[in-house]
């Protein structure tokens, strides 16, 4: 049996793989940047001028930057599964899955490296922010509390991505469906407007994607005075039991990839 | 660096795998059907099946990838349904398709493998740089493997694959797309890890040259079912004199070598064989 140590380093082992990778090629990561400067240059300052919506005594473009790196985690994992359906066409996948390694383990170090792509889409956020001049916390605690937020929430929407390559199995259904769910995961979501301002059946939604207790977390511990809707300890939490979750269900899809 | 556990399970005589009706459908389609096969521990063994036959549904079933959906099967001494994880422990696999990452080093895409076997990370990589060197990559260790050759790619996938120094070694169309002259290393390799590593080798081929070359024992897979088994002499001899393995596997295999397959075994072994070219 393998004990905690020992899965925890096979994970540690793919996901470091994974990064290695990623440096080599780092492109990808300079190209993500581009959505959130849009969204806070353009939509925000636009929308700053608008006064009617409820946020509080903070401005709105403090008040979305928490949405719009939650926005980033999920566009930057969301099409993370492709990378099973890669390992899949060439026969990668082959190598790990009959090795004797958990698949949990498997799954988990694909977590962890997506967990990393987060932390620079949170690095160039607050890049972005300090350019803009968005005022933001910068004591030590609550930049902690960012970057775990930011690594819980790329774990849950990177495993959730590996979930429907695993269902979808080629590239261009799943290409399909990513495009379809990222809008609509955003929009349900408190990313640029509270949930109070959503009709009821819209704040249902929101209330059950775990978008928005990314969002939640991240504005209190972003916002200098913000508010969240949930406790800190309660947003990490949801977080946390929905990665479990989805871990477990991916470690029973990911073997039939290859059926 | 022969292998002392490997030398005493062929001295014991047990078998290296032992399969019992096994079967598996695809939906109204019988991939493999009620296949019995026992092959003991200690010699290099061929599946032979025209393209489409079975194609790689039979290994993967051994090598814990699929589940049969009928029958029974002992690996390396355990049940691949009940006992994967022993099973995957015991046995090395180079499928057809690639295996090695060409986005990284040979010896990063071994050091991938040491771990997900759990190695002792104090042996870790000297047991990386000696595989390394059994296959002759040592040179081109610290190298994207996709600059690697055809050749190099298997050897690095071999590398991979005999690294927790398996009792059995499945491949799947270990030549497939080489040239002779990376086929010829190829075989080089395998009948070493035989011989002194007493290593089981069980593979599957439509490569007749290489049944001659290298199998000790053959089974002709035909739609599914085992169409005849026993030794390449064994087998040229019942199907007439001055039989060659072409014939005899024209003659069970149902007279066809390079028919049959779909769209996707084509393009599988098309991708195959422009990445090794």
């Amino acid at each position: 049996m393998n004990s905690p140590i020992e899965f925890l380093d096979k994970s540690l082992a793919i996901a470091q793989m994974a990064l290695r990778k990623l440096l080599r090629d780092p492109m990808e990561l300079f190209s993500r940047a581009v959505q959130p400067v849009l969204w806070l240059a353009i939509f925000g300052q636009v929308f700053s001028q608008v006064r009617g919506i409820p946020i509080g005594n903070v401005s709105y473009l403090a008040y979305m930057t928490p949405g719009i790196l939650a926005q980033s985690v999920l566009f930057a994992a969301i099409f993370y599964g492709i990378a099973v359906i890669w390992e899949r066409d060439l026969g990668v996948i082959h190598k790990l899955l009959v090795s004797p390694c958990p698949r949990g383990a498997l799954v988990l170090g694909k977590a962890i490296s997506a967990g990393f792509r987060g932390l620079v889409q949170a690095v160039i956020i607050y890049l972005i922010a300090f350019a803009m001049h968005i005022h933001l916390r910068t004591d030590p605690i609550a930049v902690f509390g960012v970057l775990m937020a930011v690594l819980l929430g790329s774990a849950v929407f990177s495993t959730f991505s590996l979930i429907i390559a695993c269902i979808v199995k080629t590239r261009e259904r799943f290409m399909g469906i990513g495009q379809v769910l990222t809008m609509p995961l955003f929009f349900a979501s408190n990313a640029i407007y509270p949930l109070s301002l959503m009709p009821t059946w819209l704040r249902a939604v929101a209330n059950v994607n775990p978008l928005t207790y990314l969002v939640d977390a991240l504005r209190m511990l972003m916002v200098e005075g913000g508010q969240g809707a949930h406790s800190l300890i309660g947003n990490f939490t949801v977080l946390g039991v929905v990665f479990a979750v989805f871990v477990v269900i991916a470690a029973k899809l990911y073997p039939t990839l290859i059926e | 660096m022969a292998n002392a556990e490997n030398d005493s399970r062929r001295a014991a005589g047990g078998l290296a795998l032992e399969t019992e009706h096994l079967t598996r459908r695809f939906g109204t389609f019988t991939a493999v059907d009620r296949v019995d096969l026992a092959v003991p521990y200690g010699g290099i063994f061929a599946l032979l099946r025209p393209n489409g036959a079975g194609k790689s549904t039979l290994i993967k079933m051994l090598t814990t990838l699929l589940k049969p959906s009928a029958g029974t099967a002992r690996v390396a001494g355990f049940d691949i349904v009940r006992a994967p994880a022993e099973v995957r422990r015991l046995i090395g696999y180079v499928p057809q398709l690639l295996s090695a990452d060409g986005a990284l080093t040979g010896f990063e895409n071994l050091t991938l493998s040491a771990r997900l076997y759990g190695l002792p990370r104090a042996e870790l990589k000297q047991r990386v740089d000696e595989a390394l060197q059994y296959m002759g990559l040592t040179d081109s260790a610290h190298q994207l493997v996709k600059s690697y050759s055809g050749g190099m790619i298997r050897r690095l996938e071999l590398a991979q694959a005999m690294l927790h120094r398996p009792s059995i070694l499945f491949l799947d169309e270990p030549t497939i797309g080489l040239d002779p002259v990376a086929c010829m290393s190829v075989w080089d390799r395998l009948r070493a890890l035989n011989q002194e590593h007493g290593m089981t080798i069980l593979m599957t081929t439509h490569v007749m040259e290489e049944v001659d070359e290298l199998c000790d024992a053959v089974a002709i897979l035909h739609q599914g079912r085992l169409a005849a088994s026993g030794s390449p002499a064994q087998l040229k001899a019942a199907v007439g004199e001055s039989a060659s393995m072409t014939d005899v596997f024209a003659h069970f295999g149902g007279g066809r070598i390079e028919e049959g397959g779909g769209y996707r075994d084509a393009r599988q072994t098309r991708m195959t064989a422009k990445r090794l070219g």
